[in-house]
């Protein structure tokens, strides 16, 4: 994910100053993996030097000053044309996963085993966000879904490729 | 899908079972056969006194023993085995065809295995007989399928009032407890509308509440969100797992829904009439 293109959204939404952004980075979007402090000012002085942002107010305090930051016209054109792009959908073609199998049928190993060992696997880790999402305010729910509809697909590929081992090893060790 | 796992019908095959089948899968069909509701048909009835009580959580509760269970000249079940525990919910999983929905009903004693055992409790349903067999379902067990399970004349609180009525509850406190089993499962307002009247997934959560609603030890629950959207669905496991959390009844979720599963704690693969456990990798 862009993270210089979520803090210019961030700031479309107001002006912050650098620890509110990332505070409200962390709380909606960082969930996994917030973001460091370094991040965000490195990320904020290279979008201040692209003319995307800058700074609205200075606020001198007992320690540092605190500058509040801005989008600029610039920056909300920019924030516009990453939310109109589609994202390039991964086709995934030639997964790991695909790999093993062939590898494991090559070798003589069980790719049976092999398919069960991921798709436990796979479970766990939704049954694990399940249980995030059940827990979890709104933003939660969607989070995990995502990331649950994609486990899902993943595990169809497992259940079907579990289908066809027996064609497949025909395939392979021709 | 749906149509190999229909409640009880399409596993059964109708002749040998079908009568137990109906008692089981909706209590509606006790209700009609009349005479199967004799006076054993209480609650507490078919756990007697012959087993010990078993702790809240941990303690095995169910376990199918090398099943075989074949509808003519077709094998459905070739060696099932699978334990469950008290309060646990496990997903049963596995392509169509591959015997989960014969699992289920023969873990619900709605179907006989050719051989192996069913212990529930300590007590094999084998040996049981039909009589107790369905005290034991009406009591200790619970139910929610696909379709068709509510009974399309009564409203949705009578409807859920039945499996006590059935156990002789009076009628002002049966109608007590299925209120508020219908507001535990966030359908309070379908309460005077039949069935009919309400939404698939709203009639899915009266489904659940008459599940639920005599505090069963085991639920079976065979594709409960196949009829349902993604996001009615969800609500739908959110609800029965929590409730069956809540209560400390065990869930056997028959489902080929990956996203339902997750609502497990653990899953059973059936293949080809074989149980695969996966807990070792998970």
């Amino acid at each position: 994910m862009s993270i210089g293109q979520t803090i210019l959204g961030l700031l479309e939404a107001s002006p912050r100053h650098g620890y509110d952004l990332k505070r409200a980075y962390d709380e909606r979007f960082g969930h996994a993996r917030p973001l460091h402090f370094g991040q965000v000012y490195a990320t904020l002085s290279r979008l201040l030097r692209n003319g995307l942002v800058e700074v609205d107010s200075v606020e001198a305090g007992e320690g540092p000053e605190r500058k509040r930051y801005a989008i600029t016209e610039a920056g909300v054109t920019d924030v516009q044309r990453w939310l109109s792009q589609p994202e390039k959908p991964e086709s995934y073609l030639h997964s790991t996963l695909y790999t093993k199998v062939v590898l494991a049928l090559l070798t003589g190993r069980s790719a049976t085993d092999l398919l069960d060992t991921q798709r436990a696997e796979h479970l766990r880790l939704m049954r694990e966000l399940t249980q995030r999402k059940t827990d979890g305010d709104l933003a939660d729910q969607l989070i995990c879904d995502h990331a649950l509809f994609h486990l899902e697909a993943d595990l169809r590929w497992l259940e079907l490729t579990a289908a066809r081992l027996d064609e497949l090893t025909a395939t392979v060790q021709r | 899908m749906s149509a190999a796992t229909a409640p009880g019908g399409a596993a059964t095959g109708g002749a040998a079972t079908g009568g137990a089948a109906t008692g089981g899968a909706a209590t509606g069909g006790a209700a009609t056969g009349g005479a199967a509701t004799g006076g054993a048909a209480t609650g507490g009835a078919a756990t007697g006194g012959a087993t010990t009580e078993q702790g809240p959580t941990g303690a095995e509760l169910l376990a199918a023993e090398d099943l075989h269970r074949a509808f003519g000249p077709t094998p459905a079940l070739v060696g099932a085995s699978l334990a469950v525990r008290a309060g646990e919910v496990v997903a049963v999983m596995g392509p169509s065809g591959s015997g989960k929905s014969t699992l289920l009903h023969c873990l619900a004693g709605i179907v006989r295995p050719d051989s192996g055992r069913v212990i529930y409790r300590g007590s094999d349903l084998s040996a049981m007989s039909d009589r107790e067999r369905s005290a034991l379902r009406r009591g200790q067990f619970g139910f929610v399928f696909q379709f068709g399970q509510l009974v399309p004349e009564l409203t949705c609180l009578e409807n859920v009032a039945l499996p006590l009525r059935l156990a002789r509850v009076a009628r002002r406190e049966a109608e007590r407890r299925a209120t508020d089993w219908l507001g535990r499962l966030e359908v309070a307002e379908v309460a005077g509308k039949r069935p009919g009247e309400v939404s698939g997934g709203q009639g899915q959560r009266v489904a659940v509440a008459r599940a639920l609603v005599t505090v069963p030890r085991v639920v079976f629950a065979d594709e409960p969100t196949g009829a349902l959207d993604s996001l009615n669905g969800e609500r739908v496991m959110r609800l029965l797992t929590g409730a069956a959390r809540e209560t400390g009844a065990a869930v056997v979720l028959v489902t080929h829904e990956a996203r339902v599963a997750a609502y497990s704690d653990r899953e059973v693969v059936v293949r080809d009439g074989r149980t695969r456990n996966l807990e070792r990798a998970a």
